[in-house]
């Protein structure tokens, strides 16, 4: 069976992967419906829904709530999908070589895992925000330093129980180098796994992202959700809208990325291919 | 007068996605009291699911009985209550697994999983319960039974398990026991006495014991009467005498043809040149100790390893398992590290070389592996599989393309294997590209590390024939490892028997097999399943006990 009748057997995962489609949609086409830049004033502050021509209401500064959940889209998905690369790039590399030499380098780099790992993510990542002062790179950075870990420690699994297997042995006895059997042989066969949780990530990575946002520490020239909401979290009894749609956008997002992300399990999981 | 058990027309339906859409078909089968009704097929043969639906236990809904009875005393076993069902099962009929160490709930000892079947099953004080667990682990001649009740499975060896399996399984004195191929996993020396146990039960309970393998000497060593099973039919069945003497069936024949003979076979010179030598080959496995000390285990693995192989030759490596054969083979093909010894290829010490010294070196030596599903890559296109060897050495991709498609003919595959995924091919035809795989490089010496021991009768001896053929063809010096004596018989011109990491004898086939020297030997070679009778009429090479 082909991978999308695998995958179009989840009906979840096609309505996500459509509402991704969607956002997606929103985020490139941004700059056509709403031209002006999201920061602007573009008419009468705390309008709410429906008035004075806006679409979602104003905030107390007079933007647009619908122009900025538009624009915000961009960032988040640029940040989630950026983030997660370079965590599941720097993962990949650990786990592999943890996985594949074991002993005395496994056990260093998992060791190194792990103190990575006992740090609370979030608070690291808002400490590494502030420490590099809050900018795209930055959040990129800190998103993907404590988003690693779990990678490498997935990949490191897989490399464990393929590096026995008898046709990386076969490799062996051919004469094959170490670095080809790592990159040639046995991480094709661990893919799976990885872009699953890839695809999960990314839905952590816009949390994180909007919740750096919320907290002040996103890159003050660029629209996000998160920073929606945190601009508009005063006004929460006087005008509900600045904070609702920045809001239900991010739920939806993280909704929809999950859904994709069990419907690629679902589809690239043998051992569920099974199951009807 | 109903009989014990009575299938008749039995369809076990598959998936629609499947291969074929029954897995059964028009299965008419039955067994009386007191007798061994032997189930023989080849893989997929669906002789697993005829027993799991007597047992109730297919996996629902996906496979299930679509058509016929199942009568176990004149009761419907397809049709009656989840309850009822329960209740036969354990008591009435029971089962014993292929692979005891799953079969065996690993965090419980031997006796809790003993009384539970009595627990389960009826009303009685735990004095009484205790006593009658000792009782069984005695008949079925466990040692120490007291210290067998407070083991955990990991505890006890392979046989010892299968021992306290069958234990379990005949608590409740039922009166039908299905073996599904219990001896499979076992040594044959295990495998011999566990037959012999089965056997006994069976005579003194009086039971009813559905046997099922795949194995044409177990069925001559245990059965009263044979089913044979192709593609989900049964095509044959009869007396043991009956089917085994005189087969009806050609498919029946060609199992019974396929299987092994002990027979050695012809005596070839020897060429005095000498390929490949090992020397007092040392290896050992230490395990436990660990970061706060305490003492580890230390297994030798390979103990004082002395082997030499001559031009064209082909050496077995004979042993139970843990008897360190397969530690040999690796450390030839310095998959393994050897502690101390030499291993020598040609005038080149093998032993002392680094990863990238030895790589030169690696073209020379292959090896092919047991697991014929394990050992391809599963992503990798059969071409490339082969030809990647070559290129590696220099061949341009032309030249490897060409090799390949030759090997691939020599192996007897056509040439559109090349383009295609491992996953498309049966476990002989991926032997075949297993072993192309390791010709790619023209090696001077083949290991084989029990390349048939995975693969069904048939075509077991397909490739074995392919070994050979090719040894001739390319003068090629081959290490055969092997569990089993019959196939050692075929193809090995010297054999060198293993026990606990020593070699114990080491000879020509003939030699060997006619007046083995140690007594292991001579229990090897008296285990074999089905010794008496297919090799009586022959000339009985293996009077050994």
């Amino acid at each position: 069976m082909t991978f999308w009748k695998l995958f179009a057997r989840n009906r979840g995962a096609v309505f996500g992967l459509a509402i991704l489609i969607l956002i997606t949609f929103m985020a490139a086409t941004a700059g056509l419906f709403f031209p002006d830049d999201p920061f602007s004033l573009a008419g009468k502050s705390m309008s709410a829904p429906g008035e004075n021509g806006f679409l979602l209401g104003s905030d107390s500064l007079g933007r647009d709530v619908a122009a900025g959940i538009a624009h915000g889209a961009k960032t988040s998905l640029l940040i989630g999908l950026l983030a997660t690369l370079v965590a599941v790039f720097v993962g990949i590399v650990m786990g592999a070589l943890a996985g594949y030499y074991g002993g005395m380098i496994d056990n260093l780099l998992m060791r190194l895992t792990e103190m990575f790992q006992t740090i609370p993510s979030f608070i690291f990542a808002i400490l590494l925000v502030a420490i590099m002062k809050p900018s795209i790179e930055s959040i990129v950075i800190a998103i993907a330093v404590v988003s690693w870990p779990a990678v490498a420690r997935l990949v490191r699994g897989e490399f464990l129980s393929l590096r026995n297997r008898e046709f990386v042995q076969a490799c062996h006895t051919l004469g094959m180098s170490d670095i080809r059997i790592m990159l040639g042989e046995i991480l094709p066969n661990c893919l799976s796994p990885v872009i699953v949780i890839g695809s999960l990530m990314v839905a952590t990575a816009i949390l994180i992202e909007s919740g750096l946002a919320f907290l002040g520490l996103g890159d003050p020239n660029i629209m996000s959700w998160g920073f929606q909401i945190g601009a508009g979290r005063t006004l929460l009894r006087s005008a509900w809208w600045v904070c609702t749609f920045p809001g239900i956008a991010i739920l939806i997002t993280v909704l929809a990325i999950n859904l994709v992300g069990e419907g690629i399990n679902d589809a690239l999981n043998p051992r569920l291919r099974e199951r009807s | 007068m109903t009989r014990l058990l009575d299938i008749t027309d039995l369809h076990i339906a598959l998936p629609p996605e499947s291969q074929r859409p029954y897995a059964v078909q028009k299965m008419d089968l039955h067994l009386e009291a007191n007798e061994i009704l032997c189930v023989v097929g080849e893989s997929g043969s669906g002789k697993s699911l005829t027993a799991r639906a007597v047992m109730g236990l297919l996996p629902k809904p996906r496979v299930q009985v679509s058509q016929g009875s199942v009568l176990f005393q004149g009761e419907d076993l397809t049709k009656v209550s989840d309850t009822r069902l329960r209740q036969i099962r354990g008591s009435d009929i029971s089962m014993i697994f292929q692979e005891p160490m799953t079969a065996l709930n690993p965090v419980m000892t031997i006796g809790v999983q003993i009384d539970e079947v009595f627990r389960f099953h009826n009303k009685m004080p735990g004095k009484e319960r205790r006593r009658r667990a000792l009782e069984l682990l005695r008949d079925v001649q466990l040692p120490d039974p007291e210290q067998t009740l407070k083991a955990y499975p990991h505890e006890l060896s392979g046989g010892q398990r299968q021992r306290a399996m069958i234990a379990m399984a005949l608590a409740l004195d039922p009166k039908i026991l299905i073996a599904d191929e219990p001896t499979t996993a076992l040594d044959v020396t295990t495998q011999a006495q566990v037959l012999k146990l089965i056997k006994e039960m069976q005579e003194t309970h009086g039971t009813g014991v559905l046997f099922i393998t795949h194995d044409f000497g177990v069925v001559a060593d245990i059965a009263d009467r044979v089913a044979v099973m192709q593609n989900g039919l049964v095509v044959e069945t009869g007396t043991t005498d009956q089917v085994l003497r005189n087969p009806t069936h050609p498919y029946t024949k060609g199992l019974i043809a396929a299987v092994p003979d002990l027979v050695p076979r012809a005596a070839r010179p020897r060429s005095p040149e000498i390929v490949l030598k090992v020397n007092h080959l040392e290896k050992t496995y230490r395990s436990g100790g660990g970061l706060f000390g305490g003492k580890g285990r230390v297994v030798h693995a390979a103990n004082d390893v002395t082997l030499d192989l001559a031009r064209g030759e082909t050496l077995g490596i004979v042993g139970e398992s843990g008897s360190g054969k397969s530690t040999v083979a690796r450390c030839i093909v310095r998959l393994n590290d050897a502690e101390a010894g030499e291993i020598l290829l040609g005038d080149t010490d093998l032993r002392p070389l680094g990863r990238a010294e030895m790589r030169p070196h690696r073209s020379k030596i292959q090896m092919v592996f047991q697991d014929p599903y394990a050992s391809l890559n599963p992503r990798t296109r059969i071409g490339k599989i082969i030809a990647q060897g070559p290129m590696m050495y220099g061949a341009s991709p032309e030249d490897a393309r060409k090799r390949t498609l030759e090997l691939l003919e020599i192996v007897g595959l056509d040439a559109g294997a090349y383009d295609r995924f491992p996953h498309e091919f049966s476990g002989g035809q991926r032997q075949r590209i297993g072993i192309a795989r390791a010709l790619a490089l023209e090696p001077a010496v083949l290991v084989a590390d029990e390349p048939v021991s995975a693969l069904d009768v048939s075509i077991q001896a397909q490739i074995l024939n392919l070994l050979d053929e090719i040894r001739d063809r390319m003068n090629l010096s081959m290490v055969f490892i092997t569990h089993d004596l019959r196939v050692a018989a075929q193809v090995c011109d010297r054999i060198a028997v293993m026990q606990r990491g020593k070699v114990i004898e080491v000879g020509a086939t003939a030699e060997l097999f006619k007046s083995p020297t140690q007594k292991y030997t001579q229990e090897l070679l008296a285990a074999v399943p089905g010794k008496d009778w297919f090799f009586k009429e022959t000339n009985q090479p293996a009077q050994a006990t």
